[in-house]
This record gives structure tokens, C-alpha cells and sequence, in this order.
């Protein structure tokens, strides 16, 4: 079981200043995101596009962005749970909540803040009736274990850089690897299409454009798909495994059933106060949450952390007085016994 | 002087709203959704208008002719599910006087 202060849920840029805001409190922070990787949309969706409304940066690229709020919050040691969900909830007897991912890991923490963006990204998948009877019986959306694939013929379809990635690898270690777009043209790294251009020239990859999956059959496993090119008749493929790789989209999850109140596909929050939900202990900040007047802004993210902060700190050390301290004044003292502070002025007589 | 645009959506409902949009805010199409809440939040715009979502995709059903389509739509829509020859990214559509009349229709939620 995985124990903090706060448990953060969402590595976006929101959960990130979060840990750092705690860390001033002295309150230790751990994070859970579904992403493999810290920074929320910045780093899935954006990293390489500009933003121009972060303070004192005239712009910005989301991924340097995320590097640098991961770089401010470093000497407050988050923890970090990647690539998994968080799935359940449940409030213990002395207060503290028990958060659960998908995967099993157990995170236990006396204020949860959940700094979710849009929801946890998942697969988008293709709309086939069936799809889901395959699911692993032959259909994934994300390749685990490349291994899975030998000596197999496999079915990629997409026309995204993880599609053309993954159809270079599996050429080395599949018996036959087929990729289906619905264009000619593929979009990603130039060294990716021409790489695949030249195992399509030399038979390691069959290509199918324009083309889609239009049905998938097999009776215990998948044994075949149907690829249908516009205007002409259904072809029928045997295949041992069909990979649909269309990118990532963000879902509220199973936070929805968490018994938050949700309005406009977003947690509502006391935002006179401190930011918190309609369960006393648990936080929303950042985009995942709504009020009055909400703007769904990376900066308002950061003002809705620092304020959820005071209250947690209040949570976790009941009765506790605080008065605001400034950090040029008081340094920053780092869990990992760090110290940053402002130079001091010499005091010296001249002669 | 601006003036706004009259135009027709059609919701995931199938409900037809006869809207003003104004052609003065530099806004495009999901913008215009959003502004009028003819979808649900965080159904539209998912990616705030960067072309790398389908969620804001609507089909064309007037022959106005609108912005031409630049590689960045092209691609997100040809991994879209739901796609129809007159389908477009409502983000990638600024509004303009020319639209006037505009009917479009969205498509499914994914």
C-alpha cells in the first residue's frame, strides 16, 4: 500500500503544481495517471505546440512546459503510479480514502485531489459491432508484449506515427504484417513512411489504401477480417490478430461513479472556498472540475491547486495555525534535504 | 459595420437550431457549438480546436464553399470514425460572412 499526504489523480500540469504547493506546506504528494508519462495533454496530445497565456512565458511548448513544472516540483519527491487508472474509492473509518487502479496498486491518503483534465485517456476504437466479443481473443488496442506476435500474421490499421512504429517492428517478428488506412497518405516521421515505403517494396509489409476494417469473424478467436476498399467488393484477410491504432481520447471514467456531483461532464466544486467536492476530503482542480464562472485553463489550474492546498494542510494537521509564507523570504526546503534560497546581502563597513 | 450569420445545426439529437454567429470573434464552428451549448461539455472540442480530435466533426449539408481543407484536418479525419464526404472539423471553419445560410449537422459522439 502506497501512503502520502495528498494523492493526486491526473500528472497533467494542474496535478504537477499541485506537488509543488503541497511541498511548501510540507504535505508529500503522489500521483496516479493512465499515461505511461507525466503531463497530461501537454505531452499526449500537444507537446510540441506553442502556449502564450502561461505567466512570464511570452511562449512556451506544452512538453517544456511539463518538463519544467516536473523540474520545480523535483525536491518535493512525488511518487508516481503510471500507466494505470485509478478505479475505485473508499472511504476508511479514520478519515483517509483508499484509491484503487486498474491494475490493483493501493494508494491510501487523507486528501485525494483530482487533477484529471478531460479523464483518463484511453483507445479510440473503431465502431464494429463485434469488436469488443474479439478484444483479447485477437484484438488490442495497445501492444504490451511485442512477442505476442510471433510467427503470427497481423492486421495494423491507422495512418498515425504508432501505427507506421509498430508495422516497422512487427515486419521483424511477425509472419506477415498487413497495414489498412483509409487514405494513401500516411502522417508522421518522414524516416517512419519512408521506412515502411521500403518493406512494402521488399514484401515485409502488405499495404491496403484506401481501405477500412469493415467486420471481423472467427468463431472462439479472431481467424479473419473483412477490409473493404471505397466502391469495390469486401475482401476477406485471415489473420491471428487485428491492431487498430487511432490515437487516444480522454474519458471522465470511473471517477464518474465515484458519487461526485457531476454537471457538464465535470465535478462541481465549492470555488468561494477551497475547491472541494461534495465529499469532504476530496479535491477536484484543473479542468476536470466546474463552477460559476469556470475557465478551463492551464492558470487557473495552478490558482485552484495553491488554494486547495491550504485546505488540505488543514485536513492533515487539524487545529494547526498558518500564516502565508513567501518563498523569496523563506527559501524552499526540499524533502530530499535540498535548500534553495535568495543570496544574502553582505553587511560590511567600507573604509 | 459586422453583422452576424444565420446558421443551422443540427444537433446529435436531431434537433435544428437556427443560430446567430457572429463573424466579429474570430470564432469557427465548434466555437459557435459550444458558445450555444448545442453539445454537452467535453463531447466537443476536445482538443481545443488543434485539429487532433474528431469530436467536433459535423457533415456540410449546404454548398457553401468554406476554407479548403489543409493537410492537418485531412489526416485527423481520415482516422475519424463516422466519415462522410461532406464531413468536416467544425474547429478548422472560421466563421465567415460568406456562410450565411450554413446548415450543417453533427456527427455522432465517438
Amino acid at each position: 500500500m502506497i501512503e502520502t499526504d495528498i494523492l493526486i489523480i491526473g500528472a497533467g500540469p494542474t496535478g504537477l503544481f499541485t506537488v509543488f504547493e503541497a511541498g511548501l506546506l510540507k504535505m508529500k504528494c503522489h500521483l496516479i495517471d493512465a499515461l505511461p508519462q507525466a503531463g497530461g495533454q501537454c505531452s499526449e496530445i500537444y507537446p510540441k505546440k506553442p502556449i502564450y497565456d502561461i505567466p512570464a512565458y511570452p511562449e512556451i511548448l506544452a512538453g517544456d512546459l511539463t518538463d519544467k513544472l516536473l523540474e520545480q516540483c523535483k525536491q518535493f519527491e512525488p511518487g508516481f503510479t503510471l500507466g494505470e487508472r485509478a478505479e475505485t474509492i473508499e472511504k476508511q473509518t479514520d478519515g483517509s480514502f483508499i484509491v484503487t487502479t486498474n491494475k490493483g496498486t493501493q494508494h491510501k491518503a487523507p486528501v485525494v485531489a483530482i487533477a484529471g483534465g478531460l479523464g483518463s485517456f484511453e483507445p479510440r476504437k473503431p465502431q464494429l459491432d463485434t469488436i469488443e466479443y474479439y478484444e483479447d481473443k485477437g484484438v488490442a488496442y495497445i501492444i504490451k508484449d511485442p512477442e505476442v506476435y510471433r510467427d503470427k500474421k497481423v492486421v495494423i490499421s491507422g495512418g498515425g506515427d504508432s501505427a507506421l512504429d509498430w508495422s516497422i517492428f512487427l515486419s521483424e517478428v511477425a509472419s506477415e504484417v498487413t497495414l489498412i488506412h483509409r487514405r494513401n497518405e500516411f502522417r508522421g516521421a518522414l524516416d517512419s513512411v519512408d521506412k515502411v515505403q521500403e518493406l512494402k517494396n521488399n514484401g515485409k509489409i502488405n499495404i491496403i489504401t484506401p481501405a477500412e476494417v469493415t467486420a471481423l469473424f472467427g468463431k472462439y478467436q479472431l481467424e479473419a477480417i473483412e477490409v473493404t476498399k471505397a466502391g469495390k467488393t469486401p475482401v476477406r484477410i485471415k489473420t491471428d490478430h487485428f491492431i487498430p491504432l487511432f490515437g487516444l481520447s480522454p474519458k471522465l471514467g470511473p471517477i464518474a461513479d465515484w458519487g461526485l456531483e457531476i454537471e457538464k461532464n465535470a465535478i462541481k466544486v465549492n470555488n468561494a472556498l477551497d475547491y472541494q467536492t461534495n465529499i469532504p476530503g476530496i479535491f477536484a482542480v484543473g479542468d476536470v472540475n466546474t463552477y460559476p464562472g469556470k475557465l478551463k485553463l492551464i492558470l487557473c489550474g495552478f490558482h485552484e491547486a495553491t488554494l486547495m492546498c491550504q485546505a488540505a494542510y488543514q485536513i492533515i494537521n487539524p487545529g494547526k495555525r498558518y500564516v502565508l509564507k513567501y518563498t523569496t523570504v523563506s527559501g524552499i526546503d526540499g524533502f530530499d534535504g535540498t535548500r534553495k534560497e535568495a543570496p544574502k546581502a553582505v553587511v560590511k563597513s567600507i573604509h | 459595420m459586422d453583422q452576424d450569420v444565420q446558421i443551422k445545426i443540427r444537433d446529435r439529437n436531431g434537433k435544428l437550431h437556427e443560430i446567430a454567429a457572429p463573424v466579429d470573434m474570430a470564432l469557427n464552428l465548434m466555437e459557435v457549438v459550444r458558445l450555444y451549448e448545442l453539445a454537452p461539455e467535453g463531447t466537443i472540442g476536445i482538443c481545443g480546436g488543434m485539429a487532433m480530435c474528431a469530436s467536433c466533426q459535423c457533415y456540410v449539408l449546404t454548398d457553401h464553399s468554406l476554407r479548403e481543407m489543409q493537410d492537418d484536418e485531412e489526416a485527423m479525419l481520415s482516422e475519424a470514425f463516422n466519415v462522410k464526404p461532406n464531413s468536416r472539423l467544425g474547429c478548422q471553419i472560421q466563421i465567415t460572412p460568406e456562410m450565411e445560410g450554413l446548415e450543417i449537422e453533427l456527427a455522432p459522439e465517438e
